[in-house]
């Protein structure tokens, strides 16, 4: 048992530091959820691509430094410590990408991840649609054969970014006709921009156009970009599920630099009593998933695969996020109403957390089923 | 950086678990609650040849060296099985015990499981617990307001002493605990000086660290029973002709204590590698929290046969309340989280 980090793990940490201490912008970038936004973050992705910062742990060979999740969890911490912008990329960095490493080919790697690590093309995931949230198996768009290639048909909600993004990527119906639900899907990824699409942006809680609708009206989409071969969807879209709810969508960098912001917040407002409880908590809190990431990180590295664990971090990241801010705003009050102030954009941000990448009561009742064995009921 | 622990300690976890087990510790924890500490001396005595003791006593005194992640290990286990007894006092007592004399005096027999003690601390509440069933009480006194934050102004006045077995308090003195298995009483004056300077107030508020780690470590083991046994009672309970377990409202009510419970154990663990007073402080009340809210949700799933001294769940549920305000309640622990308190020496960054 050990938390110490090996020389060489150290030194890449101090190398990080120094990079994002020299690079980092000295004033925060616009929301990327505008246009204005957007636009910045791609180039900040760009900047952080040509020095192979932005995907630390792929392979070099796309644009990465081949580093384990040990030196990707020392990023993060420095990423966040520094108080660097964040992540337009996230969905193809976090979500597309390590499918295609694990199920893409290697000439959709050579193609796909070298722009998505500079910011070039920023994907937007398409997977819910308007009666398949949680429940992902009962999704109706469809993929129809034809030469070369699939027409895409129907619609796709809720897609994160994609009012500004590049591609998107998600599961179509291919075999309409098979016995059970989750059967007969195909994983593809379309041009945001092809003939046949249209994108509607819808306003978040806080008006920004952060997600949207996707109508797809006989869209094509060649055959090299379908992932791991037709009908094989849904097992390739839940392994990118559990991808999504369980190390590298939150880093505990981000939450260490949100409960620093929030303890300082706290010292500098007089120690406000009514709030020290909660406060503490959220730098408890931070520590807590901290050392869970590592202990999921030793098992990982010891061969173990993440399992239903990952529902266990998606319910705890995504209500402590919300906890945080909640905390933050009742400390300043008044002062914390303008929804430009950082802490009110966090806040209406982190409510969406125990909503998507799974509902948090569909990660209970994996929890309930998986971890703790419990029979299982009507949802 | 590998996290996790190695099979040598995941092995001394099981043996415990197979040892308390095999040693029916309810009858023994409902005859150490009655007065009758026997049952209880001879577990003791047992977990001593596991070695539990030892793990707070350096070698040059017959223990295995100051080991926390190991105690945390074993105390996880004593608190699954709820184990009686000042068990984080005795750790207290060992850390207390560092002048020569004293120590050598002492801590063999600590570490052998020959002696059971129980402390009085600054900071620790005002009762000591178990003294009567316990060899020896040890009380720190004269350290002053400053000394209780253990940075050592005001503290030239601190004072170890000691009272041995001989001096136990009479029956009528002792209260008994909403945790039917602990005995209170108040510290009691005088007794043998042991030693005395800023040295003692230091060794207090060193012993305070290894109590509340002991006593989180306790309270996680307490927790994953409570956890553990609802599950199982849930899985064959019935009612509307379906397991009750079948239910979301009960499905979800465990969950969140799974997540709070699994959460916990790596803050316990950290805090062990550290032993950061704050680290420490974090691991105490988030341990205490999230076993007292699944004694909670033992207690509501269990219905009326868990609200009954009869059944045995109630040999936890008490425990975890009584354990949540044992050596620094959840208000103490946060202000040392912030470094509002003079024992986290300061704000310190979290990471």
């Amino acid at each position: 048992m050990d938390l110490t980090h090996s020389p060489a793990d150290e030194a890449f940490r101090a190398e990080a530091r120094t990079w994002l201490g020299a690079h980092v912008p000295a004033r925060p970038l616009p929301s990327l959820e505008t246009a204005e936004g957007f636009a910045a973050h791609r180039a900040w992705e760009a900047e952080l691509g040509a020095d192979r910062w932005s995907v630390v742990s792929w392979p070099a060979a796309y644009g990465g430094r081949d580093c384990g999740l040990v030196r990707w969890l020392l990023f993060e911490e420095e990423y966040y410590a520094a108080g660097a912008p964040g992540r337009v990329g996230q969905n193809g960095v976090s979500l597309l990408a390590p499918t295609l490493l694990v199920h893409g080919t290697e000439e959709q790697r050579v193609r796909i991840l070298p722009p998505m690590a500079r910011g070039e093309v920023v994907w937007a995931q398409a997977w819910s649609e308007p009666e398949a949230g949680s429940d992902l198996a009962s999704l109706r768009s469809r993929a129809v054969r034809t030469d070369g290639g699939w027409l895409l048909s129907g619609q796709k909600t809720w897609s994160s970014r994609a009012a500004f993004a590049d591609r998107a990527f998600g599961l179509f119906r291919s075999e309409p006709d098979m016995p059970k639900p989750h059967q007969g899907l195909t994983y593809l990824m379309f041009d945001l921009r092809a003939p046949g699409v249209t994108v509607r942006p819808i306003g978040r809680l806080d008006g920004k156009p952060a997600f949207a609708e996707i109508f797809l009206d006989e869209v094509f989409v060649p055959d090299e970009d379908v992932i791991g071969g037709p009908g094989r969807g849904w097992r390739i879209a839940m392994s990118t599920a559990g991808d999504e709810r369980g190390l590298t969508l939150r880093s505990p960098g981000r939450f260490l630099a949100s409960a620093d912001r929030l303890a300082a917040l706290w010292h500098g407002r007089g120690r406000d009593p009514f709030t020290r409880d909660r406060v503490a908590d959220a730098v408890i809190g931070a520590r807590a998933y901290q050392l869970f990431t590592y202990a999921a990180a030793s098992r990982f590295l010891d061969g173990e695969a993440l399992g239903p664990e990952s529902s266990l971090n998606k319910v705890f990241w995504s209500e402590y996020d919300v906890a945080l801010h909640e905390t933050a705003l009742d400390l300043l009050g008044a002062d914390g109403e303008p929804a430009d102030g950082d802490w009110a954009e966090g806040y209406l941000f982190s409510l969406a957390g125990p909503i998507y990448a799974g509902t948090n009561e569909i990660q209970r009742d994996i929890i309930a089923e998986r971890l703790l064995g419990l029979p299982r009921g009507r949802r | 950086m590998r996290f996790l622990l190695d099979a040598e300690q995941t092995a001394f976890a099981r043996s415990l678990d197979a040892l308390l087990t095999a040693a029916d510790t309810p009858a023994v924890v409902r005859s150490w609650g009655a007065g009758d500490p026997a049952a209880g001396r001879a577990l003791w005595s047992r977990l001593a040849d596991a070695g539990v003791f030892a793990l707070a006593v350096p070698e040059a005194y017959e223990g295995l060296g100051r080991r926390p992640v190991e105690l945390a290990v074993a105390f996880v286990e004593l608190g699954r099985h709820a184990v009686p007894g000042p068990l984080a006092e005795t750790v207290a007592a060992a850390v207390l015990l560092t002048g020569p004399g004293p120590a050598k005096r002492f801590l063999p027999g600590l570490a052998a499981g020959r002696t059971i003690a129980t402390v009085a601390l600054p900071g620790g509440g005002p009762y000591v617990l178990d003294t009567d069933a316990s060899d020896m009480e040890l009380t720190v006194t004269g350290t002053g307001s400053a000394a209780e934050t253990g940075t050592g102004t005001g503290s030239a006045g601190a004072e170890l002493r000691v009272t041995q077995a001989s001096g136990s308090p009479p029956a009528s003195r002792v209260r008994r605990s909403l945790d039917a298995a602990r005995r209170l009483s108040l510290p009691r004056a005088g007794g043998e000086l042991l030693d005395a300077g800023p040295q003692v107030a230091a060794g207090a508020a060193e012993a305070l660290r290894w109590a509340r780690l002991t006593t989180a470590a306790q309270a996680l083991g307490v927790g994953l029973a409570l956890l553990d046994r609802t599950v199982a009672y849930v899985k064959r309970r019935s009612q509307f002709g379906v397991p009750v377990g079948s239910f979301q409202a009960v499905r979800h009510r465990l969950a969140d204590a799974k997540i709070a419970l699994e959460f916990a154990r790596p803050l316990l663990f950290g805090a062990a590698l550290s032993m950061d007073p704050a680290d420490i402080a974090a691991a105490k009340v988030t341990a205490c929290e999230a076993a007292y809210a699944t004694a909670r949700t033992a207690l509501q799933l269990h219905g009326a046969i868990g609200y009954t001294a009869e059944y045995d769940l109630s040999l936890w549920l008490t425990r975890a309340r009584a354990l949540r305000s044992a050596w620094g309640g959840p208000g103490e622990c946060r202000a040392a989280v912030l470094g509002t308190d003079a024992l986290s020496g300061g704000a310190r960054r979290c990471s």
